[in-house]
């Protein structure tokens, strides 16, 4: 992460999400998995409680998340740009 | 000096306010005369005068858990209400005077709605008028809203609020469960792609104040900021009711200012402080503390540690564990009871809190290995962060600093002793 922020942030609505995966292997270097199956993000990128839910993102990563937030099956997913 | 008589000090000087208790100051169950006889009208403001500045320069912060500035959330409504080009009109905005006290330690809101309805009405009128708010909702229990009823019945000027009945669970006073239930019946919180200010209840902007934080809206708009701030300190200005429960001879709602001594607000409910061996302050989303030296004070930093000296009240709950019970029982019980009442949206809550409950539950019980607490750790990392709403966040919090105030009695338990007689489950009235 540079340190003017990340490039955009992926944001999980966990009232949604029911851990299908997708999105850890699209973004396997940002989110990992938790021991129920759903997305956990990597632990390097957590500095603060609202990271944990608006995960933060590499400019390299933004094509790769926008797939994950079109395919989600329950279409749990949203890019927040700054 | 209780913290009663260290509020009439502090108005010594001020001539227009009630001396002593304020949101009390009409007596119990006060009907409309005797809240007359008490407050007055509210006075007309001149075309200068505006309630949203009063606010602000009141420093009241919300009275139901958050502990935010008030006037930013009624600044941020009146911002959204705002003709722009941008955004399409959505309808007046809504207020919402959330009553809805999910918390099983406090019953300050149903104290305030019982004895002096006319206040959360007067303050919700207020600020309608202001905003020209389109729709005003007081949602509380059934058992709480019977006495708003009879006292919207006194009055002429507030047909436009609507009674709605909360459920009985803990998170049904989430603010975006409060929206969600006004729209859908379900009181879930909301994954929120909005503030509630700019987009809340059928996207219309949306005030939600605890039905506390409104009561004293009404004392602002008579008194205004200068009185205001007569009590408290000029970090945490006002008063604020707290529900003293647990080791206690009985169990009340007290006044307090704000910044008042842990220790001083405990002997006003007749608690002396060596009968107390921790305090839990704020409710089941709070944290232990020892109150030697510790002061309530919504200034108080987020997660700041006790031994800085102030520790925010939350939701006004102080619930107090004598010596003789044990703190690690009292808090694997709340969490039992925290994990119980997972809204199951998010899962991170749904599966983290039942395991946390269960480690907890192990630890208190003194059947654990030594890698128990790492474990708690673990979890507590595993869950911080990952929900639509605090109730995960909150629970992360309450075992933080159960382990932290209750550091020598986790080794003790791991150990396999508890020093003291543990009725598990002792906390949970």
């Amino acid at each position: 992460m540079n340190a003017g922020g990340p490039a955009a942030r992926l944001h999980i609505d966990w009232t949604r999400c029911d851990g299908r995966g997708l999105c850890t292997e699209l973004l396997p270097e940002a989110l990992g998995r938790d021991e129920w199956g759903y997305p956990v993000a990597a632990p390097g990128r957590v500095r603060s409680g609202r990271d944990a839910t608006d995960v933060p993102l590499t400019g390299a990563e933004l094509a790769a998340a926008m797939d994950a937030e079109n395919l989600c099956p329950l279409l749990a997913l949203r890019i927040i740009r700054p | 000096m209780s913290a009663a008589t260290e509020i009439a000090a502090m108005q010594g000087g001020t001539a227009a306010g009630p001396a002593g208790p304020r949101l009390f100051a009409a007596g119990a169950a006060a009907g409309m005369a005797a809240h007359l006889a008490a407050y007055g009208e509210v006075p007309r403001h001149g075309r200068d005068w505006s309630l949203a500045e009063e606010l602000e320069a009141s420093g009241l912060t919300g009275r139901g858990g958050a502990g935010f500035g008030a006037w930013r959330k009624f600044a941020a409504v009146d911002h959204a209400r705002r003709p722009n080009r941008y955004v399409p009109r959505t309808g007046g905005p809504v207020l919402i005077a959330n009553g809805a006290e999910g918390e099983p330690l406090s019953f300050k809101d149903a104290s305030l709605l019982h004895n002096a309805p006319h206040l959360v009405i007067d303050g919700l009128v207020a600020a309608a008028a202001e905003l020209s708010a389109g729709s005003v909702f007081i949602y509380a229990g059934a058992a709480n809203l019977a006495p708003v009823a009879a006292a919207l019945a006194e009055r002429a000027d507030a047909r436009h609020i609507a009674l709605v009945e909360a459920p009985d669970t803990f998170v049904a006073g989430q603010a975006s469960a409060v929206v969600n239930f006004l729209e859908t019946g379900r009181a879930l919180p909301r994954d929120l792609a909005a503030r509630l200010a700019g987009s809340g209840f059928k996207g219309r902007p949306t005030l939600v104040h605890n039905v506390e934080t409104w009561a004293h809206t009404a004392l602002v708009a008579r008194y205004g900021a200068g009185w205001f701030r007569t009590a408290g300190t000029p970090e945490d200005p006002g008063t604020r009711l707290v529900s003293v429960t647990g080791n206690v001879p009985s169990e009340v709602v007290l006044e307090v200012p704000g910044g008042a001594p842990l220790d001083s607000v405990l002997a006003s409910a007749g608690v002396g402080s060596d009968a107390v061996s921790a305090v839990l302050v704020g409710g089941y989303h709070g944290r232990w503390v020892r109150p030697d030296g510790v002061v309530l004070s919504a200034a108080a930093a987020a997660g700041s540690t006790p031994a800085g000296g102030a520790v925010r009240p939350g939701a006004g709950v102080l619930h107090v564990l004598g010596h003789g019970r044990c703190g690690l029982a009292a808090t694997a019980a709340m969490v039992d009871y925290l994990a119980g009442q997972s809204a199951r949206q998010c899962g991170p809550c749904m599966f983290g809190l039942p395991a946390l409950a269960d480690v907890m539950g192990r630890l208190a019980a003194g059947t654990g290995g030594p890698g128990l607490v790492r474990e708690v750790e673990r979890l507590l990392a595993l869950v911080a962060g990952r929900g639509a709403c605090h109730h995960p966040d909150g629970t992360v919090q309450l075992v933080h600093s159960a382990l932290e105030t209750f550091a020598d009695d986790v080794r003790r338990h791991l150990a396999g002793q508890c020093q003291e007689a543990a009725p598990a489950g002792g906390a949970v009235r």
